[in-house]
């Protein structure tokens, strides 16, 4: 008795004829290109970090030509590099600079720590349950494209011009982002990974707490970062339009006395503390993600 | 009274889709007894997954009973273990933590905990690797964790779905002779689905063949080997003769599958 399959097989194929047309027209091969310029390519450890010089002492090299051009009054529009370090050195040898950029940074602690303490739960719970997802995206995701900053006058009437419409104008503007973002990171938790905990014996709130929270820690972390230069952009604002203390307050001080070389050293000074909070968030995410 | 420890009754299992509801699985009557090693067989589309998560309790049926040990299956558990193709290991946790993952939840001391894992690496040859992260390991090796993993709830049925489809034909192999091994030293009631006729015939003391489209039991086969088998038995007579009228009959319900 013949196999099934001695004669035809379950896929079908049409006999073809000669073909009517003539052979393929071949492009030029492409030039080789170096790796500088290559998709993806890895390049020297060399290239890379004269890349990174260029580009810092790049930056500052336009800098201060510019400013000693004189193109530009370095009185009135751009201070030197060097002037610029001058007066944050003077700054911060009378201990204003620290005393401001404390005030600033517990700022950012309170109403930024807020934040990720409202909505990192909340961003658990919408990102774990379709029901807590149709409960809050429709409100969250609204909101969440009202800029903060629109807020400041309403919040200075409900709040007055103390700690506490800070606070919150840094909780308005990190909140709703965080929550979506924390909420992403958990609805990347492969169904499998909580099919198997199940068929462990595990229980709901179980499988939340040690596959889900471990599984989205990682990306958790890496939106708080993202967040944070949100955080960071809010609390100067509010100390521009409404302070006593603080970098953004400051400014507008200096900006009463025309002291600009003094306004960039706190400017380089803001960019310098976004940067390393940065810098500590992501190792953090690098350590805790090292199974990734 | 059926002796059997898992027990399909007439199940059926259908999936709402546009345009009318899909038939993974019809009219299923399956009896396994303690302790046995079944295979299951068939091509693809034949709702073979489809089984394993009922029996598994991650999806009800539309149509019919589970029944495990007389009682039916209400959600997933411990007592049946579930391997993957892609064994979903986790990838934060040590080889070594991931085979406890089960055990933590049970009121046992960490010493006994301790001594159950070890058992349990050294049954699966990963006794080397326990501190080990997932992503260090070779597909062969995960897979070993997943069952390792799943062994240690001691479950009443293991179940596992194409657990070697994803690995090379060597590891395969290697795969095959630990899963009989385990099965020999712990007596597990073992259901393992595979389109992989040679990997069924050999490993299991009965074949299930499936036919798709709606999914449905269409043959069930004893495999009449002796029980202590080895790699060199897929080449005698009598298990190509044995794996030749299984794949022929596949075909056939392949070929009225795509309509040829």
């Amino acid at each position: 008795m013949a196999a099934p399959w001695s004669t035809a097989t379950g896929v079908t194929r049409a006999r073809q004829t000669p073909r009517g047309w003539s052979a393929l027209p071949r492009r030029r091969p492409p030039r080789a290109r170096p790796p500088l310029f290559a998709i993806r390519a890895p390049i020297s450890r060399r290239a890379r970090w004269t890349l990174v010089a260029v580009s810092i002492l790049g930056s500052f090299g336009a800098w201060w030509a510019l400013s000693v051009s004189g193109l530009v009054d370095p009185a009135e529009y751009l201070p030197t590099p060097a002037a610029t370090f001058a007066a944050g050195l003077e700054m911060a040898r009378s201990g204003q600079l620290f005393t401001d950029a404390w005030a600033t940074i517990g700022r950012v602690m309170v109403g930024f720590g807020a934040a990720i303490a409202a909505s990192v739960p909340l961003g658990i719970v919408m990102g774990t349950f379709r029901a807590g997802q149709s409960l809050f995206e429709p409100v969250i995701g609204l909101v969440r494209y009202l800029p903060a900053t629109a807020f400041i006058p309403l919040l200075i009437i409900w709040l007055g011009l103390g700690e506490p419409h800070k606070a919150t104008l840094i909780f308005l503007g990190t909140f709703f982002f965080n929550t979506l973002m924390t909420a992403d990171a958990v609805r990347g938790v492969p169904a499998a990974f909580v099919d198997v905990s199940f068929t462990l014996g595990a229980r709901t709130g179980e499988t939340v707490r040690k596959v889900i929270i471990p599984h989205s820690l990682p990306g958790m972390i890496d939106s708080v970062r993202v967040n944070s230069a949100a955080a960071w952009n809010m609390v100067v604002v509010a100390e521009l339009i409404a302070a006593e203390s603080g970098l953004g307050y400051r400014i507008t001080r200096l900006q009463r006395f025309l002291q600009i070389d003094d306004i960039f050293a706190i400017l380089m000074v803001i960019a310098l503390f976004g940067l390393t909070m940065d810098v500590v968030l992501r190792l953090l995410r690098d350590r805790v993600g090292r199974w990734v | 009274m059926s002796r059997a420890t898992l027990e399909l009754v007439d199940v059926s299992k259908e999936y709402p889709r546009r345009g009318g509801a899909v038939r993974a699985l019809e009219g299923i009557d399956l009896h396994i007894e303690r302790g046995e090693f079944v295979c299951v067989v068939g091509a693809s589309g034949s709702g073979k997954s489809t089984l394993l998560s009922l029996i598994a309790g991650l999806t009800k049926p539309t149509a019919g009973e589970v029944l495990l040990d007389g009682s039916p299956v209400v959600g997933p558990g411990p007592d049946r273990g579930l391997v993957f193709q892609v064994g979903a290991v986790y990838p934060w946790r040590t080889v070594e933590r991931n085979v406890a993952y089960g055990l933590e939840f049970l009121p046992i001391s960490r010493d006994e905990r301790r001594a159950r894992v070890a058992w349990f690496l050294a049954e699966t040859g990963l006794t080397d690797l326990r501190h080990a992260l997932p992503r260090q390991l070779s597909g062969g090796q995960l897979q070993r964790v997943a069952i390792a993993r799943a062994l240690a709830c001691e479950p009443e049925v293991l179940l596992l779905d194409e657990p070697f489809g994803a690995l090379d034909v060597q590891t395969k192999e290697d795969m095959q002779l630990l899963i009989r091994g385990i099965w020999q030293d712990t007596g597990t009631t073992i259901l393992l689905v595979t389109h992989d006729v040679p990997e069924a015939v050999f490993l299991g003391q009965r074949v299930v063949v499936f036919a798709s489209d709606p999914g449905r039991v269409a043959a069930d086969i004893t495999v009449d080997l002796p029980d202590d088998r080895d790699l060199t038995d897929k080449r005698a007579p009598k298990f190509l003769a044995l794996q030749s009228s299984i794949e022929d009959l596949v075909r056939s319900y392949h070929r009225h599958h795509t309509g040829t």
